[in-house]
């Protein structure tokens, strides 16, 4: 199977606090790989050096087939990205967003015109078509959001919290696009903070302090950890640490 | 009984869209109330109306016993009130910051310091950091710090937990009970629908509409339905199998299973039935009590 993502020992250090501890870890095309982690584990750390937008300290990283230290630029023309904060411009149009990233990724006018119909047709988006982004249901909204992140193809998207502060119908139908892409070899990288979504993953990993505590497929970990769900090991590792720092005082 | 909110008929418009429609709640005296929507809902413009910053076209509410347009300038030294949005100076330090909202409210940090002490001692190593330099869970705990330090009668939370991890959201919701237990009344809003458990009763919001307002368990057992927790080894097929049921009312995923909600007439049995003609014997099949997330789609879909 294709490798998409592969980190061998990831250093990243900000002065003397290292941000990334020598994680490794390989993602497969196709595959639904979840990001988990407390907040400051250093989660943003290592998604900015994947999308090429910070340099690892130390270690080995390539995406989609490129290597991050001189082909940070090739990384950024295959990788789609979306965060539920920022993803559409709320005061253009469809097609004028659609026009404006395929602009920035290169697409040519005819793709972009090609694909604007081929959205608003399988999208049934007819009805919002003169619409600014702002005045479209949140549900979507984000299934444009996700559409636009994989205007260009990319072979891995990357969604940063992509259905915080959703609906829980919404939501799911958000996971039925996710596996829809996955389902046609598309590569998903998700972090997110509702623990039920980590049981949706292929694998996850869980990120304490910098470096990773835990890899695996949910049933894996809940059979290493002998419990039924993801949050209490989530609490487990991360309340882990916090005593172990505590004794080291 | 005596209430520290009550909001009678409040409406709400931004031109055409009906940001709130006739909310009527009343909130207890030393009660955890929980505001549980997803985004859009109208939880900020209730606060907003809630906090004197915001008037409604219509409706009166009444928070502390001061009525929030005729009598706001008395509510604003009643009520505490972290937004959304971290709403701290962040070029003044921690202890400027505290300083400053004590000194607004006309208190010191001394004098109302126990209620503050178990929150306000775990970012006191840093207090002379400058609040725009702090982590995500610090600023949080200097907020609620600053909220706090006039000793509110009422407490207003907007999404304090919002992209916060499990870890973290834990250990703020003990110090909610914390301060309950103190007599503060806390109004809290939430999009993570598991909160709702944490709160003593709560409002579930939609859209401007409250769907239903009562305790947790309340909600839960009122639900009406029986709802079956369904589990395959190999559930890539199981969505569509269920969805293609004619005894299916309406199934979502939870997890690594499904619930399942028979429609009228229908019960496990028929499901089992159902899956051995289809071919599937390694199913899971086990009646479960509902959840809040599972109410909250029940009455979304109504």
């Amino acid at each position: 199977m294709e490798t998409v993502v592969k980190v061998r020992n990831l250093v990243k250090k900000f002065g003397d606090f290292t941000a990334n501890d020598h994680l490794s870890f390989d993602v497969d095309a196709g595959e639904v790989f979840g990001f988990l982690g407390a907040n400051g584990a250093g989660k943003t750390t290592a998604i900015k050096i994947l999308c090429g937008l910070s340099l690892p300290t130390s270690g080995e990283v390539s995406v989609a087939g490129f290597d991050v230290y001189r082909q940070g630029e090739m990384i950024k023309r295959n990788i789609g990205y979306m965060s539920q904060r920022f993803s559409l411009y709320d005061d253009m149009t469809i097609s004028e967003n659609i026009r404006f990233y395929g602009g920035i990724y290169g697409l040519s006018r005819k793709t972009i015109k090609e694909k604007t119909a081929e959205y608003i047709a399988r999208m049934n988006l007819e009805t919002y078509k003169g619409k600014q982004v702002k005045e479209l249901p949140l549900g979507i909204k984000q299934k444009l959001a996700f559409s636009v992140a994989n205007l260009h193809d990319p072979k891995i998207i990357f969604l940063d919290e992509p259905t915080s502060g959703v609906d829980p119908i919404t939501r799911r139908q958000f996971w039925d696009l996710i596996y829809e892409e996955a389902a046609r070899g598309k590569t998903i990288f998700v972090t997110t903070h509702y623990m039920d979504e980590a049981e949706y993953c292929n694998r996850i990993t869980i990120m304490v302090n910098g470096k990773i505590a835990a890899l695996g497929t949910p049933a894996e970990l809940k059979e290493k950890y002998q419990t039924s769900n993801i949050s209490d090991i989530f609490l487990l590792l991360a309340r882990g640490v916090e005593i172990n720092k505590n004794k080291d005082r | 009984m005596e209430y520290a909110v009550e909001i009678k008929g409040i409406r709400k418009n931004y031109g055409d869209v009906e940001a709130l429609h006739k909310v009527d709640i009343n909130i207890g005296k030393g009660e955890i109330f929980g505001f549980i929507g997803p985004d859009g809902a109208g939880k900020t413009t209730i606060f907003r109306i809630l906090t004197s910053l915001l008037l409604p076209d219509e409706g009166t509410a009444k928070v502390a016993g001061c009525d929030v347009v005729a009598d706001y300038k008395e509510l604003r030294t009643k009520i505490g009130y972290m937004p959304g949005r971290f709403s701290l100076y962040q070029d003044l330090t921690v202890a400027e910051n505290l300083k400053f909202f004590a000194g607004i409210f006309k208190t010191t940090i001394e004098e109302n310091y126990s209620l503050i002490e178990d929150i306000y001692k775990q970012i006191e190593p840093f207090k002379n950091r400058r609040a725009g330099k702090l982590s995500g869970g610090m600023k949080q705990k200097l907020a609620l710090s600053c909220a706090l330090i006039h000793r509110p009668e009422v407490l207003f939370l907007d999404e304090p937990t919002t992209g916060v991890d499990v870890v973290s959201r834990a250990e703020f919701w003990q110090m909610l009970q914390k301060r309950r237990d103190e007599g503060i009344t806390i109004v809290v809003s939430t999009p993570y629908m598991d909160e709702a458990a944490l709160c003593d009763r709560v409002a579930l919001i939609q859209k401007g509409k409250v769907m239903s307002t009562d305790t947790p368990q309340n909600i839960v057992e009122n639900f009406g339905k029986p709802v079956f927790s369904v589990k395959a080894a190999n559930s890539n097929h199981l969505p569509g199998l269920l969805s293609a049921f004619e005894g299916t009312s309406s199934q979502n995923r939870f997890g690594d299973s499904f619930h399942w909600i028979p429609a009228e007439g229908f019960d496990e049995k028929d499901l089992r039935q159902y899956f051995e003609k289809a071919g599937i014997n390694n199913c899971e099949i086990e009646r479960i009590s509902p959840g809040i997330e599972d109410c909250f789609i029940e009455l979304m879909t109504q």
